[in-house]
């Protein structure tokens, strides 16, 4: 398992956790940063577009890869226009689509998501499209020269866990692409069962951010998403749904 | 109910103006209709309206109990039910709980951050006689109107001090300060913010959009009252006046493509639970029909102004806003919270680790007074302020107190798209 890494356009990584910058102070980020070890670290332009003071860029350590997001989007043109602001920024080629059209619960729409995955891919992005775990437009994802799929868990912030375990199951199953399990992961041991579920990475943000010691939460969560990914590689044994069983209950009659 | 004395005549006001303030103010025939539009009124779609109000006549915050209280509290998601209840006397004694849960909320939806802005009043001329205002047209007080080179002097003194995010306000006058006006002042600001947002009288949505391509993504309106009889009888003249089109004003400002839209009632003006009722409905209902777009609260109470100092927020005392924004923020755990300073530090310290988001820093409601407020330096004459604040904070003693307070100041979170 020493070799155990995954690509995003062309770029080996070793750590699966991806972590989150927005909710939470400069100072911490850095501390976060260090404890999850984490490789990936994604940024909201509209954060970045400040002055002074407290510039999310200057906090960030250079060995980190930026995953800028189009949060504000409201469709895939706007999401496009960030993104190049984002590259004209420093931020290099990675984007995470963020497309929301409602302000509420901030779910992504996924048609606009695949569209301006199509957009950003042609212009040479990396892109890595947040989405509602939903197959078909998993495939068109795909399709669209997308470099990994970003289901949601549940909504962003809420904390709540795998609430679309099934489908995100589906996913994991039926793309080729890394499937990075994103938003609503509340507690170190969801992101452990999102790993065992064969998740490439998962990424998370409120959580920490908003977590009573954030660096040693941060490394909860990297020693969870190990551990998980750990217990995927090497296979699960079996769970029992209930009861206990018999070895061979139907079978047993068969003689030659 | 107690009441506050709005009438102040001043001296210099000839006998005929005096007579016509006085008509005013005692014979209600002489007002005009406050509920038709006046010409050139966009009028649109009048169902959320309906709506809201008709929610706001049905409340009877008094057949709510603790338990409904507790109740609500015990809902993972909160109700329209469960919001009348949290707004109701019957919460009242729960309000360390409210608080409690808000801030989970809170933290959810914003984690530790609070944004800092500061608003730029460029001018108070005003055309509205609306009793409890500084800048009433009946009102004696010094009227200004900025230069575009006075425009970006203030500006350039605001953007020295740090400040990223700006709100331009004018006094309620179309003569004095046209449309053009505000979308070339917006163009200006463009220069030296991110962020700009907009509270100035209500327009139609083409002029909506016209300030949007300027650079404003942001609208803020007050209702100040959504009792429609008590609107009337604080509202004597002018455009203000008419109740429906500055209630539409925030439908037409995202029908113009603004990306947010503010709102409040005035706290003081009238019945508060009432008030603080259909401001969140009127969000609630918005965003229904525009999903997309942005929404903030804030909580303004009465303060005293200049000429009479003796206005006051009636019954609604820190207790009471701290449960409405209590309540608020639990019924819309998605939408932006502002305090200004009319607020004192004490509460402003206290609410941001509660409900609010969003806090004003290096405030004056004056205009062109900004270098010498910040300074000291002279810079001349300058016009009267709007109110008086409670919160005199420069932008840096605002910034390493939210930073103390283990907050996140947050300058700008936005982009132009």
């Amino acid at each position: 398992m020493k070799n155990d890494t995954f690509t995003l356009g062309g770029k080996e990584f070793s750590s699966r956790f991806i972590l989150g910058s927005g909710k939470y102070s400069m100072e911490l980020i850095k501390a976060a940063v260090e404890n999850a070890g984490a490789q990936i670290i994604t940024l909201a332009v509209r954060r970045t577009n400040t002055k002074k003071k407290e510039n999310i860029l200057d906090f960030i350590p250079d060995n980190v890869t930026l995953l800028p997001n189009t949060s504000g989007a409201r469709d895939a043109k706007e999401a496009v226009r960030i993104a190049r602001m984002a590259r004209e920024l420093g931020c290099g080629d990675f984007v995470k689509v963020e497309i929301m059209k409602d302000s509420k619960y901030l779910l992504p729409d996924n048609v606009e998501t695949v569209k301006a995955t199509e957009m950003l891919a042609k212009e040479g992005f990396v892109v890595l499209p947040y989405m509602y775990p939903d197959l078909y437009t998993a495939r068109d994802l795909v399709n669209a020269g997308a470099a990994a799929v970003m289901p949601l868990a549940s909504p962003i912030g809420s904390n709540k866990g795998l609430a679309t375990k099934e489908f995100i199951q589906i996913l994991i199953d039926e793309i080729d692409l890394p499937v990075i399990v994103d938003a609503g992961i509340g507690r170190p041991s969801q992101a452990c069962e999102a790993m065992e579920m064969g998740a490439a990475a998962v990424m998370a943000n409120t959580a920490i951010a908003t977590a009573g010691d954030v660096p040693v939460m941060a490394g909860a969560f990297k020693a969870a998403i190990e551990a998980g990914r750990s217990a995927y590689l090497s296979g699960l044994g079996r769970v029992l749904e209930r009861g206990a069983s018999a070895s061979d209950p139907l079978t047993g009659f068969l003689r030659d | 109910m107690a009441e506050n004395q709005f009438f102040i005549d001043s001296d210099k006001l000839s006998e005929a103006a005096l007579e016509r303030k006085h008509k005013l103010e005692t014979d209600p025939s002489s007002r005009t209709n406050h509920m038709e539009y006046m010409p050139g009124m966009e009028q649109i779609d009048p169902t959320i309206r309906n709506k809201v109000l008709s929610e706001m006549d049905n409340y009877d915050y008094n057949k709510y109990t603790a338990r409904d209280v507790q109740n609500a509290l015990e809902h993972e998601t909160c109700s329209v039910e469960d919001f009348k209840a949290l707004l109701s006397p019957a919460a009242e004694p729960f309000l360390e709980r409210m608080a409690q849960r808000a801030k989970i909320e809170t933290g959810k939806h914003f984690g530790n951050t609070v944004y800092l802005f500061t608003p730029l009043y460029i001018a108070n001329y005003c055309e509205n006689y609306c009793v409890y205002c500084g800048f009433n047209c009946y009102n004696d007080i010094h009227r200004k109107k900025l230069t575009f080179e006075e425009i970006e002097h203030e500006m350039k003194v605001i953007a020295d001090s740090g400040i990223e995010e700006i709100l331009m306000l004018t006094g309620e006058s179309r003569a004095q300060s046209d449309v053009e006006y505000i979308g070339e002042a917006c163009r200006l600001a463009k220069k030296y913010f991110r962020n700009i947002g907009l509270e100035i009288y209500p327009v139609n949505s083409d002029e909506y959009r016209y300030l949007h391509e300027c650079g404003a993504d942001y609208v803020t309106v007050f209702q100040e009252t959504y009792d429609n009889v008590k609107y009337e009888t604080l509202h004597l003249m002018g455009h203000k006046r008419v109740f429906p089109y500055r209630f539409e004003a925030q439908e037409r400002a995202l029908m113009g493509g603004m990306r947010g839209v503010g709102f409040s009632a005035l706290l003081g003006l009238s019945d508060f639970h009432k008030d603080a009722l259909a401001s969140a409905l009127h969000i609630y209902y918005l965003q229904r029909k525009y999903p997309y777009a942005e929404y903030s609260l804030s909580c303004p109470r009465l303060r005293p102004i200049i000429n009479n100092d003796k206005i006051n927020p009636l019954d609604v005392h820190e207790k009471q806003l701290c449960q409405i924004l209590c309540a608020y923020r639990i019924f819309l755990p998605y939408v932006g919270i502002t305090v200004s300073s009319r607020e004192q530090k004490h509460f402003r310290d206290g609410i941001v680790k509660i409900a609010a988001t969003k806090v004003s820093a290096g405030v004056s409601t004056g205009i062109g007074d900004h270098e010498s407020k910040y300074t000291g330096k002279d810079t001349g004459e300058s016009g009267d302020e709007q109110f008086e604040i409670s919160d005199g904070r420069s932008f840096d003693q605002m910034y390493n107190d939210m930073e103390s307070e283990g907050l996140q100041p947050v300058l700008n979170d936005y982009v132009y798209v």
